[in-house]
């Protein structure tokens, strides 16, 4: 018999070593499948490595992907910590693109360092009120937020295509005959393009530069204020927080609507960084919302760690997008996401726990268990 | 409104509720033990694509391909199954986490995408479709014949399966255990049962049915593979069981009222009913949520169903 239990403290030298052995395990598990499907697992990850770091313009593109998973991990981060299972971020990023392209349409004649921070709050607004959907339900009925998010995440996917195949919207490019037979969004104005840090041949996006400075805030949020402390109470244990007066319906709201607010700016920077359009095929394809799930779950909720975990992968999924062919299957990426996901989940807790085999303890130790936890 | 609507509505409400029936009794089995699974959208899928897979490849009679694709079905969604079971039940960690991860691991851009193009079956034409069996030649019979005695085989079974899930739950012993596995393991502990036995079994058991509801989108409703063509499926059987009171009769007839919701838009077009397909297409969604809204105060009211050990491990004290 196979048990687990729970050990009194963890060496350094484990806690250094999981995340490494667990990643270890996850390219050995991820290589099985590789095998299995008649690839060869090492040049596998030689092409994801060089097509994610080190070929020309590679990096660049990496952090393409880095962005949106950058704000959709940070988004899924704040609620999980928080024990509120916002899974919406799918859908509350294309109601922030929505919001953004709106705003960037309509304002398209303001000067660039206006119009930008409008785009931001477009996309935040509009993330911010789908999230308050499931907020509400969850603070006011104790309805499971996790479905209604996800739910939510469809009906938006929908809005999006009825604003441009489906309707004469203003998103919708009418200008041209083509456009009318093919439909398309309408392409925003220069001015409504988020400039990037060139270093060389490497582009680092706006984006990207505004979420490291949220993912800090964040941090600084939850450590350091009272409505941060308010919320660890309530993500430990809602009675706690209840018993304490605090207003946990507020907390609710406020974490749901934060975390909208980010998915929703993932949304707006994939308009004002990269497509400059709205295009519900492109965004439904790129299910950032679902990998910032991923993200927020390797980084273990920790804004800071979102950032680096966002980068490797965004990698990945850069890797994904350049490989695609048939020696390199797009579900290839999800599959190899869900194994880490695994190997983490697993490992992080045998770093707490240890595996027994057997079935009685030994005697000594026992009773120095015993006496320990006394 | 005339008799053919109302009963090709009932007809179609029946054709896209079975995936639902079979993937919320599997859910709801693995919620009475205790163990909540969000992984039954990738569990789902992946049945579907091997369910499709094995009817492409194998020989033979008709309806015994049709069976042993059914089965490998069945067998990959209790594979995806145990992987939650393992994490959650002997691991321990968060169900949520773990059940969300199963699902992007085989979900439409995970292991189901992949495993359709290393299989190459995508764009094919299914050879085999599950065809309607007329019960004693009794479909003929006006409005109730064809909603009751003229189905296919898999609708048949979920009807058993719904029996049987209920006798199981109220009339056996086993079935007593197993919901005090799912609100008391400890008293259940302590009475002798094996909780961890229970829940890895009926977790295991719930993907099989997972999978089952999964094939039934590819060797029944359209014989063709497209990545994630469940469409949500897995999620609304999981809003379900909680609709349904963790019920199998309610989840029965809650099924069938989205699946009534799923394809009004078809029929109503076929109908000449001018409307944008996008809004018949949130239909199930937003149903789904203000069934959720209304099932959780009536919840909140009566605290009635919830298995009360859901999502949570059961740790035995030791030492």
């Amino acid at each position: 018999m196979i048990a687990i239990e729970r050990t009194l403290d963890t060496p350094r030298w484990q806690r250094v070593a999981l995340p490494f052995a667990s990643l270890l395990l996850a390219a050995i598990i991820s290589g099985l499948v590789l095998v299995l499907s008649g690839h060869n697992p090492i040049t596998t990850y030689e092409q994801i490595y060089t097509a994610s770091f080190t070929s020309a313009g590679a990096l660049t593109s990496t952090f393409v992907y880095a962005t949106p998973l950058l704000f959709t991990g940070l988004a899924a981060a704040i609620a999980f910590r928080m024990r509120i299972w916002n899974i919406g971020g799918e859908g509350q990023l294309y109601m922030g693109a929505i919001g953004a392209s709106g705003i960037g349409l309509l304002l398209g004649s303001w000067p660039t360092p206006l119009l930008i921070p409008a785009m931001m709050a477009g996309g935040i607004v509009a993330g911010a009120l789908w999230a308050l959907v499931p907020g509400l339900l969850r603070a006011y009925l104790q309805t499971n937020e996790i479905l209604v998010s996800l739910m939510l995440n469809y009906v938006a996917g929908l809005v999006m295509y009825f604003l441009i195949y489906d309707s004469k919207s203003y998103w919708r490019d009418l200008t041209s005959p083509t456009a009318l037979v093919f439909p398309t969004g309408k392409t925003l104005s220069a001015a409504a393009t988020w400039p990037g840090l060139t270093i060389g041949s490497f582009t680092l996006p706006l984006g990207f530069v505004a979420g490291v400075v949220l993912a800090v805030l964040l941090l600084a949020l939850v450590r350091s204020t009272r409505f941060g402390f308010e919320m660890r109470v309530m993500g430990d244990s809602t009675s706690a927080a209840t018993y304490a007066g605090m207003r946990t319906r507020r907390i609710i709201l406020a974490v749901m609507a934060v975390s909208g607010a980010l998915a929703g700016l993932a949304g707006a920077s994939q308009i004002g960084d990269f497509g400059h359009v709205l295009d519900p095929r492109g965004l439904e394809q790129a299910q950032y919302g679902y990998t910032g799930i991923v993200v927020a779950a390797l980084a273990m909720y920790n804004p800071l760690a979102v950032v680096v975990v966002a980068i490797l992968i965004g990698a990945l999924t850069n890797a994904g997008f350049a490989l695609q062919g048939p020696g390199f299957p797009p579900g290839l990426v999800g599959t190899m996401e869900g194994i880490i996901l695994f190997s983490v989940l697993g490992g992080e807790i045998l770093g707490r726990y240890r595996i027994r085999i057997g079935s009685q303890l030994r005697p000594q130790r026992a009773e120095a268990e015993a006496d320990a936890a006394r | 409104m005339n008799t053919d609507l109302i009963v090709a509505v009932i007809v179609s409400a029946i054709a896209y509720g079975t995936p639902l029936v079979l993937a919320g009794l599997g859910e709801l089995l693995a919620e009475r033990s205790g163990v909540l699974n969000l992984g039954v959208e990738g569990m789902m899928l992946m049945g579907a694509v091997t369910g499709f897979f094995v009817s492409q490849q194998l020989g033979g009679p008709g309806w015994a391909v049709l069976i042993v694709a059914m089965i490998m079905a069945a067998v990959a969604g209790a594979l995806m199954a145990l992987i939650h079971a393992f994490l959650s039940i002997t691991v321990r960690v968060n169900q949520i986490v773990s059940g969300l991860a199963l699902t992007i691991f085989a979900g439409m851009a995970g292991l189901s995408s992949y495993a359709g193009q290393v299989w190459g079956i995508g764009g094919q034409h299914g050879l085999h479709q599950l065809t309607r069996v007329d019960l004693f030649g009794l479909g003929e019979i006006p409005v109730i014949g064809p909603i009751l005695f003229d189905q296919d085989p898999f609708v048949y079974l979920s009807w058993g399966l719904v029996v049987l899930v209920a006798w199981y739950l109220y009339r056996t012993r086993t079935g007593l255990y197993l919901r005090a596995v799912g609100e008391s393991p400890r008293s259940a502990d302590a009475m002798g049962i094996n909780v961890t036995r229970y829940r890895y079994v009926h977790t295991t058991v719930g993907g099989a049915l997972a999978g089952l509801g999964g094939a039934y989108f590819t060797l029944a409703i359209a014989p063709i593979w497209t990545d994630g063509l469940t469409a949500g499926a897995g999620w609304i059987a999981i809003a379900l069981v909680i609709f349904a009171f963790w019920r199998p009769d309610v989840l029965l007839l809650g099924a069938y009222l989205f699946g009534a919701l799923s394809s009004l838009g078809f029929t109503l077009q076929a109908h000449g009913v001018q409307m944008p397909s996008e809004f018949f297409s949130s239909l199930p969604y937003l149903m789904t949520v203000v069934v959720l809204a209304g099932a959780s105060t009536t919840l909140a009211r009566r605290r009635i169903g919830t298995p009360a050990s859901l999502g949570v491990p059961y740790v035995r004290e030791e030492g």
